[in-house]
């Protein structure tokens, strides 16, 4: 039944880094910039899911308000700071991105505190399942449900809408799709926005799980979900779904077997170092490191 | 002088070391690393073993180098595999990996660290002096590569690897040669920080400590030798004169590094530079 457990918490911790870490292959998938500010928009969405929760008294008016805020703040990234550096290396814009993530993180501990936010009431995180011995919580199954109806959402959009199409044609051809009447600038919006409304919507639920967001909630995750998608080979949505669950599941059962020499945040690294040496051009093989 | 006035001191001396030898990883061979603080840290833990078995100076700072330059090397290879903007994320890993791997071994101290290092003989002074006198070597050197025919090697290889391999110039051999240095130089100040401090934990060399030897290098000007410096003893010692900067120390850096690249992608070396070409009207 232990390592039942293991599973479930590593199926919804995969499934909450892969919602987290899509938004960050969209990006590299049309810019070629490591976005690793990114999980300052994460955090973002976790604050102001606590912060309406808190003040509205609906945890669902809180996540409505976080997925309201962050595609501004993850747009205005990409005008402010990504457009103006496209025309020099990727190291370059990649830095810049670390930087801002550091700003954003000192910004978070100086507005709300070192000791973080946490829900007034959140009924979520208390009520659990039993299946046949097996203890599930709401939370969980509800970031289960969510990766689900993000990822079948995403294909469906990408294959039946005509934006959808055009996102698509623009991430593969941008000039034969600008030619065809795509706004390539208008995508590179759309992909900001999208990818930044689902990291709000990873954030509050990983403030529902734990009951608290800090000033480093986004932290560790970011440097995870860098080795996510390049896990999942790069510009892939399928590949970050898989690399995520397997990431989940490998850290989940990590802390028991290897827990005793390394630290379970290092383990992802490990995996990033050791897939990056010996395949530099990821699991799926597509696109180039 | 006041104690306070050399524990200040040797830090900059310490750091002004660190963004030197990343400044020729990263400035003049072009190959971004966001994981110096592991190789600092290496160099720390080695030193610490050796003082604490053999309590011998010169034998732990040869072990601090040696120590940073292999795990340098190590990681150089990675160098060889990846495009520049997946190096830094080797490296961030490899820095977040050398804590994970630290905190929990029994024999490097674990999450307490390694404490009761037996002190270098020298006093505090004496240890300022003898950072000082490395960091001094440390400048002097990255002079010297920036205007050898290594350091015309870096800077080909830096801006572009192709056109080096056509000059005859073997790019794998000088992206090695440039993490072996670098990382060495980093190794010795790992050893120059046990001395000074004589206590270390892994807290101590954790990424966002590479994060801000980083900004020192990009907000001096990467690349410039003298730009770095003056950013590296500049940013160590604003947070101490200014009490506000020392509560906000990382909104401070990481707003210099995000203003600097969007504003001027040179650093305060080419802003200086600059000027300088104004006042004399040429």
């Amino acid at each position: 039944m232990y390592y039942i457990d293991l599973a479930v918490t590593g199926i919804s911790i995969g499934c909450m880094y892969a919602v987290m870490s899509v938004g960050l292959t969209l990006v590299y998938g049309l810019l070629r910039i490591l976005h690793v500010a990114h999980a300052a928009v994460f955090a973002l969405g976790a604050y102001v899911t606590v912060l309406v929760a808190d003040a509205s008294g609906s945890i669902a008016l809180g996540f409505l308000a976080s997925i309201a805020v962050t595609p501004l703040f993850g747009m205005a990234i990409y005008r402010l700071l990504y457009e103006p550096l496209l025309k020099y290396r990727p190291d370059v814009p990649m830095i810049a991105s670390v930087g801002l993530l550091v700003l954003m993180q000192d910004a978070f501990r100086i507005v709300f505190g070192e000791q973080g936010v946490t829900f007034h009431r959140n009924a979520f995180s208390f009520t659990t399942f039993n299946f046949a011995g097996i203890t599930v919580s709401a939370i969980q199954i509800a970031i289960v449900v969510t990766a689900v109806v993000v990822f079948t959402g995403l294909h469906l959009f990408t294959t039946r809408t005509r934006i959808g199409v055009g996102w698509r044609a623009t991430v593969s051809k941008p000039q034969i799709a600008a030619s065809f009447g795509v706004d390539p600038i208008k995508v590179r919006y759309l992909n900001f926005a999208i990818g930044s409304a689902l990291a709000a919507v990873a954030g509050g639920q990983v403030a529902l799980l734990n009951n608290l967001v800090d000033p480093t909630i986004g932290f560790v995750v970011s440097y995870k979900a860098l080795a996510i998608i390049v896990l999942g080979g790069l510009g892939s949505v399928r590949g970050t779904l898989v690399a995520s669950l397997v990431l989940g599941l490998v850290e989940s059962y990590g802390t028991i077997f290897v827990g005793a020499w390394l630290d379970r945040d290092a383990i992802a690294f490990l995996a990033l170092i050791l897939l990056l040496m010996i395949r530099p051009q990821g699991f799926t093989g597509a696109g180039t490191a | 002088m006041s104690a306070y006035e050399v524990s200040i001191i040797s830090i900059v001396g310490i750091n002004v070391i660190l963004a030197v030898s990343l400044n020729m990883i990263s400035g003049f061979c072009g190959q971004v690393s966001l994981g110096h603080g592991a190789f600092f840290g290496a160099g720390a833990y080695a030193a610490a073993l050796a003082m604490v078995a053999t309590a011998s100076v010169p034998l732990a700072l040869v072990a601090a180098l040696v120590t940073g330059s292999l795990l340098g090397i190590i990681v150089g290879f990675a160098s060889l595999r990846v495009r520049s903007d997946f190096l830094a994320v080797t490296t961030i890993g490899v820095n977040f990996l050398f804590t994970g791997f630290v905190r929990k071994q029994a024999w490097l101290g674990g999450e307490m660290g390694i404490s009761g290092i037996p002190p270098t003989g020298l006093g505090a002074a004496g240890n300022m002096i003898m950072i000082l006198l490395f960091a001094a070597a440390t400048i002097a050197f990255s002079f010297y590569v920036s205007r050898s025919w290594m350091g015309f090697a870096f800077r080909a290889v830096g801006e572009d690897e192709g056109a080096a391999a056509t000059l005859g110039i073997n790019a794998g051999a000088y992206k090695l040669a440039a993490f072996g240095i670098g990382t060495a130089l980093a190794g010795l100040a790992g050893g120059l920080y046990t001395f000074f401090t004589q206590f270390i934990t892994a807290d101590a060399f954790d990424f966002i400590f590479s994060v801000m030897l980083m900004a020192m290098v990009v907000i001096g000007g990467i690349g410039s030798t003298s730009g770095v410096v003056f950013a590296a003893i500049g940013l160590t010692l604003l947070p101490e004169a200014i009490r506000f900067v020392n509560n906000y120390r990382l909104l401070v850096y990481g707003g210099l590094l995000v203003l600097v690249i969007r504003l001027a992608p040179g650093g305060f070396a080419a802003i200086a530079r600059s000027l300088v070409i104004r006042v004399r009207g040429t």
